[in-house]
């Protein structure tokens, strides 16, 4: 039997009793499909809450979407229903592609999109049981006073290591939905990570995220590609999204994210300078500079930063010259 | 907090005292007394103790057991009837598709979750459905041949055939 701590369990039914219940209940943290939330409170890692609200009866937390060039999904919408959507599937195909790589099938029925976009950061000396991180006296992320993956620093680099995040952002006008005390806003998808492993969200407590929605140039080709331990269940070591637009043998536009590296997902700069010739050796040795300096990938997992930033950028050659060539 | 928890488990409504805090996992081991669900790790890693709710396959660790109320939970306790074994208890049986037999009843609710939304599944889908299912021991071969065996039993089955009587 396993001994969690107390709390209580609200199970509102709308986006309104969610605000309400969250407004009356400050310590309460939201419950989406829980395949990462229960696995750190079980582990006891950060402080327990003293109400939960689950997610998962909210109707209009559901839903996916899609009108021309649009899509919309709601943060209840599960990853197995995303992935599985036809519509997403033909217009969204790395989205999809994204989506069908998370975790294994089960997790893929209990995930929502709002836990994958909203998932904490990770790292070897941090998703650990009470024990073990207690024998290495924790660590700035949680409980602790230093950083074991880089001792002289002062912030945590703990990696973000959702799928969803680096598909969405190689998309136009990617934004978040949300809904909090104060009333709606929206964020920009780049400004919802704050790129620090610690407080890696840049959401208020109470603020709830209620859909994502982007838009697909129609000439833009997407697609998704990752490495992990096992193929068919491990977070990424390396994960990394594409968009391209071929004009006749021209590369016209290139865009390309990563997750598995770095504390936030990382939008790629600089690709544009790659555009306006052939997809040829010399544009490809430019894209491997552009990697080599901005993915990070430090000693966060049990392979080395190392071999995830080379990764990295093996997997975007693979993933640009696969889209660029497909006819 | 403790509620009054109604679903449906195995077919059969009840109404359960459960505490907010208790995993559906441990609801059913500990309270209920239906040990054929396993605990196989700390929390999402294994699939040993993988339920289906409403159909779907579900991972119990993760599931706090509040969560269930008003659904239908499924566990391994539900497929045998009548002392005869379900096809794809039977195809684990005998294609060897258990060895330590501690992965088995979380295999088996997954395969049996594939089963019914794909009776005639390719290898390939059925090493995709079991994905979130770790087995130490059989390595995996024996697995799809039990999902396999089940599938053409059941469809014989469908075709006239009787259930075979348990091994
Ligand atoms: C073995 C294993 C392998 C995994 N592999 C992968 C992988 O390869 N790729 C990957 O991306 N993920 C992976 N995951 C993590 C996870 O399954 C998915 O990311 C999943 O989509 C998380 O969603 P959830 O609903 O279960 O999140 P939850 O655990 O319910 O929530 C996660 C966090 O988000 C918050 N939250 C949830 N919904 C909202 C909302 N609407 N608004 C604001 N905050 C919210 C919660 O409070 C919590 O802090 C893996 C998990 C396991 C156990
Ligand atoms: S990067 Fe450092 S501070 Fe962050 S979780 Fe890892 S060890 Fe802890
Ligand atoms: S006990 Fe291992 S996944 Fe649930
Ligand atoms: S039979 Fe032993 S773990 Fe699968």
């Amino acid at each position: 039997m396993n001994v969690l701590p107390e709390w209580e369990l609200l199970a509102p039914s709308s986006v309104d009793e969610v605000r309400a219940a969250r407004a009356h209940h400050p310590g309460s943290r939201f419950l989406g499909g829980g395949t990462d939330l229960v696995v750190n409170l079980r582990r006891g890692i950060g402080d327990p809450p003293a109400t939960l609200i689950d997610l998962n009866r909210v109707a209009d937390l559901k839903g996916i979407e899609v009108a021309g060039e649009w899509i919309r999904i709601g943060a209840g919408v599960t990853i197995r229903e995303l992935a599985q959507d036809p519509r997403v599937r033909a217009s969204f195909p790395g989205l999809a592609a994204a989506a069908g790589s998370i975790a294994g099938p089960t997790h893929r029925n209990m995930g929502t999109v709002g836990g994958n976009l909203c998932l904490d950061t990770r790292c070897i000396y941090y998703n650990q049981s009470e024990w073990w991180r207690a024998a290495n006296r924790y660590c700035l992320k949680y409980g602790g006073d230093i950083c074991h993956v880089a001792p002289k620093s002062r912030i945590c680099y703990a990696t973000f290591s959702g799928d969803l995040a680096p598909a969405l952002a190689v998309l136009d006008d990617a934004q978040i939905e949300i809904a909090g005390a104060q009333g709606a806003r929206t964020l920009p998808l780049d400004s919802l990570y704050t790129g620090d492993g610690e407080r890696y969200l840049a959401l208020e407590p109470d603020e709830l995220v209620v859909a994502v929605r982007a838009r697909r140039p129609p000439a833009l080709r997407t697609g998704y590609d990752k490495v992990r331990v096992r193929q068919s269940i491990d977070y990424p070591l390396a994960g990394v999204a594409a968009g391209v637009v071929r004009e006749g043998d021209r590369l016209a536009d290139l865009r390309l994210a990563f997750t598995g590296t770095n504390p936030r997902p990382l939008r790629l700069a600089g690709t544009e300078d790659l555009c306006g010739g052939a997809l040829d050796d010399a544009v490809m040795e430019r894209l491997s500079g552009l990697v080599r300096r901005q993915v990070m990938a430090m000693r966060t997992t049990f392979t080395s930063g190392h071999y995830r930033r080379h990764a990295a950028g093996v997997l975007a050659r693979r993933l640009v010259r696969r889209l660029f060539d497909t006819t | 907090m403790i509620r009054l928890l109604t679903f449906r488990l195995n077919g059969r409504e009840r109404t359960d005292a459960v505490a907010d805090n208790v995993l559906l996992l441990d609801h059913l081991r500990e309270s209920v007394g239906l040990t054929g669900t396993k605990t196989g790790c700390d929390g999402g890693e294994c699939g040993a103790c993988t339920v289906l709710v409403d159909g779907a396959p579900v991972l119990s660790c993760l599931t706090l057991a509040a969560t269930v109320a008003d659904r239908s939970v499924e566990t391994v306790e539900s497929l045998a009837e009548e002392g005869r074994l379900a096809f794809i208890q039977e195809g684990f049986h005998r294609k060897l598709g258990s060895q330590c037999g501690y992965c088995t009843p979380g295999l088996i609710m997954a395969s049996e979750a594939l089963l019914r939304r794909d009776p005639d599944p390719t290898e390939d889908a059925i090493r995709d459905a079991l994905g979130s299912n770790i087995c130490r021991c059989t390595g995996y071969v024996k697995i799809v041949e039990a999902v396999r065996w089940a599938a053409e039993a059941a469809a014989a089955g469908r075709a006239g055939a009787t259930r075979s009587a348990a091994p």
